[in-house]
């Protein structure tokens, strides 16, 4: 897994609630049997149109908004189906943090298992955030993990709005994420207490 | 001290260890696997030179992928037939148990571990896919996982976790006649909404699922993940113990008396506090359709749907397109699907049999019966129900998730609708452009026949 830090980068908006995984990657793109190849199909029934071509009214297609690495979502993100692929495929495409008011459990999970850094603030800010980047899509946005701050850029923004939020993460995610260590390096080295539970307390 | 929930006895009885500032080490009794989610665990397994640490406790099946017809035959679709030609190749590998495509007890992950008894009390389960919440009506930790947590409950048969919320929603009273199981789920997230339970795990109790068949709850718990919550639990009771009993993979004889009485300790304790709970009547809840595009937008069948005037409201009634307060009675239906994990049991299709027998259905409408295995492919037969179905004009296919998540052919075609008893009605979910209409086995079996949404409060029809 990469290692994540410290990222200034821009961001796309796309203020819809509810986004679930089907919307983020169509069950018909589950195919595959390796992770590759997610990010050209992420958000494919939103992004195109029904004779196949890109939509131009989708934030994603927009010219301002190309390289964008950071997604600001609407609220309850990631709901739905457990697939691991969309968070593949919004990896694929090149975001590396998912900005919303609220995610759901298991994709959370596995956004954080990929390097993926999902950012939750609270309706304001994020209705903020939204409304500054739909004003300025070229607004940098700082996200630092090590002291757990969100900031968008000075500049561009009314000194009505709060530019600077802090979010939470658990503390030995937020030690995964900073060294790009994943789950089963720490599973394994803990592989004798599993064994000795399996041995004095399995019951099945 | 308070007492402890059935969640809490279940879930510290499988703490290996606990990290400071951090989640729990939780051991795993079951894994199940399919196709679709577990290729890139084991490829990352293999990279990593990583064993599988227990594949006696690891069971495979094919069913999200896999053609409800001619499963005979070799599948046409290329991505396919390699996604389970995978699967069999990575369990042949490691040494796991497959019911793959054509097996005697081939069939819905969920719909097949029940039936085998590998599902008992007290047990953690896990499963890349979200609905393994249904197992929690055995009194069972069950819950979904992505497929980097696959990968490492192959290689630790363990999970690292933070131990959830408690949630309980009661619902008490007597259910109107014609309310199913799936009346009562559908009627719960509705009120509650779709991330009411985001952080918790839900326990249902109450007579009403006191009084519920296992069929019957495994349908209520598969629908916890519908509203936010990563599963739910009923308590094992003199109902649960008879249905495991007997069952291939149950405890015998002795070992069985003992489970039972080891099972009877996990219910929750009187004095037990939960984080949240909710008390729900059981008269207020009818036969239920949703109209939206999440499974918390529903109503009674002959309500009115809701003016909200939210953006979200809008569009989904734009993509459904439906009217704010407008009813959805009369509305013509050209499909319908009775099947996926939420209701493909036996007992789903014998309430639609007994409605539908001597009927026929009507002829604009395409109606699908994918029973959830193999098992009940067979009890269908056994019991005359197949012809009863065969006879009405209805398809009935072979088992697997089918339109539940239209990886197959089997898509609902764009713009029209669906009434379907399985549990998303997500956009584009049964196909690109389908309008899922949810709903029990029995308004599913009426709309058949109908060939349009009828009002089925007006006569006991069960
Ligand atoms: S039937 Fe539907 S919900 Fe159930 S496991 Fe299959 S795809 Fe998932």
């Amino acid at each position: 897994m990469e290692k994540f830090t410290k990222l200034t980068t821009t961001a796309v908006p796309l203020p819809i609630e509810n986004i679930d995984t089907d919307q983020i990657i169509p069950a018909r793109f589950l195919k595959a049997t390796d992770k590759k190849g997610f990010g050209d199909n992420v958000f494919r029934d939103w992004r195109y149109n029904k004779g196949g071509d890109l939509d131009p009214s989708f934030p994603l297609n927009q010219k301002q908004y190309q390289g964008a690495q950071v997604l600001v979502a609407g609220d309850n993100f990631g709901c739905g189906s457990s697939r691991e692929h969309a968070a593949w495929a919004i990896v694929g495409y090149g975001f590396k943090v998912v900005i919303s008011s609220f995610f759901a459990d298991i994709f959370k999970g596995n956004a954080l298992n990929n390097g993926l850094l999902p950012i939750q603030v609270s309706p304001e800010y994020l209705s903020q955030l939204t409304a500054g980047i739909q004003e300025n899509p070229e607004l940098p946005i700082t996200i630092d993990l090590e002291n757990q701050v969100i900031e968008m850029a000075e500049v561009y923004t009314e000194p009505s709005r709060s530019t600077k939020a802090e979010f939470d993460l658990d503390p030995y995610k937020k030690v995964c994420m900073i060294n790009g260590y994943d789950d089963i390096d720490f599973l394994l080295s803990k592989k004798e207490a599993i064994e000795t539970f399996e041995k004095e307390r399995m019951v099945f | 001290m308070a007492g402890k929930t059935l969640f809490d006895k279940v879930w510290d009885a499988h703490v290996v260890d606990t990290i400071e500032n951090g989640p729990q080490i939780l051991y795993i009794d079951k894994h199940l696997i399919h196709e679709v989610t577990s290729p890139q665990a084991f490829n990352e397994l293999e990279q990593r030179e990583i064993p599988v640490a227990r594949p006696d406790q690891v069971v495979a099946t094919a069913d999200h992928n896999t053609p409800t017809q001619n499963q005979h035959l070799p599948i046409k679709d290329a991505m396919s037939r390699n996604q389970l030609e995978q699967l069999t190749k990575n369990c042949d590998k490691h040494g796991i148990t497959l019911y793959g495509l054509g097996h005697k007890y081939n069939g819905i992950v969920h719909v097949m571990a029940p039936e085998l008894g590998i599902t008992q009390p007290g047990m953690t389960m896990v499963c890349g896919d979200s609905h393994t919440s249904t197992h929690g009506a055995f009194g069972t930790i069950a819950f979904g996982i992505g497929t980097s947590q696959v990968g490492q409950v192959f290689a630790s048969q363990s999970l690292l976790l933070n131990k959830p919320k408690s949630l309980r929603v009661n619902v008490k009273g007597k259910l109107a006649p014609n309310v199913l199981p799936k009346d009562v789920i559908l009627y719960i997230i509705s009120k509650l909404g779709t991330n009411a339970g985001t952080g918790y795990f839900c326990e249902y109790a109450g007579n009403v699922f006191e009084e519920m068949s296992m069929e019957g709850r495994m349908t209520v718990c598969n629908m916890s993940i519908e509203m936010g919550a990563r599963g739910g639990m009923i308590a094992p009771d003199q109902t649960t113990f008879d249905y495991v009993e007997g069952r291939k993979f149950a405890p015998k004889d002795d070992a069985f008396a003992k489970a039972v009485s080891y099972w009877k300790t996990l219910p929750t304790d009187d004095d037990a506090v939960f984080d949240k709970e909710y008390h729900l009547n059981a008269e207020d809840i009818g036969p239920m359709l949703t109209y939206g595009t999440n499974p918390g937008m529903g109503i009674k069948i002959n309500e009115h749907i809701p003016e909200k005037g939210d953006m979200t409201f809008e569009k989904a009634l734009e993509y459904m397109n439906f009217k704010e307060g407008a009813q959805l009675l009369d509305t013509p239906i050209n499909y319908v699907f009775i099947g996926s994990c939420t209701n493909s049991r036996i007992e789903d299709f014998r309430i639609a049999a007994n409605y539908v027998k001597g009927k026929q259905k009507a002829p604009n409408v395409n109606a699908w019966l994918v029973p959830g295995s193999q098992q009940v492919a067979k009890q269908l037969e056994d019991e005359g129900l197949k012809e009863v179905f065969e006879a009405a004009g209805f398809v009935l296919r072979q088992p697997g998730c089918s339109a539940c998540l239209a990886m197959n052919d089997d898509k609902i075609p764009a713009g029209e609708y669906c009434v379907s008893t399985s549990n998303r009605n997500f956009e584009g979910r049964q196909g690109q452009g389908a309008r899922t209409i949810l709903a029990s086995p029995l308004v599913a079996a009426a709309t058949a026949i109908e060939g349009k949404i009828v009002d089925i409060t007006k006569e006991v029809l069960i």
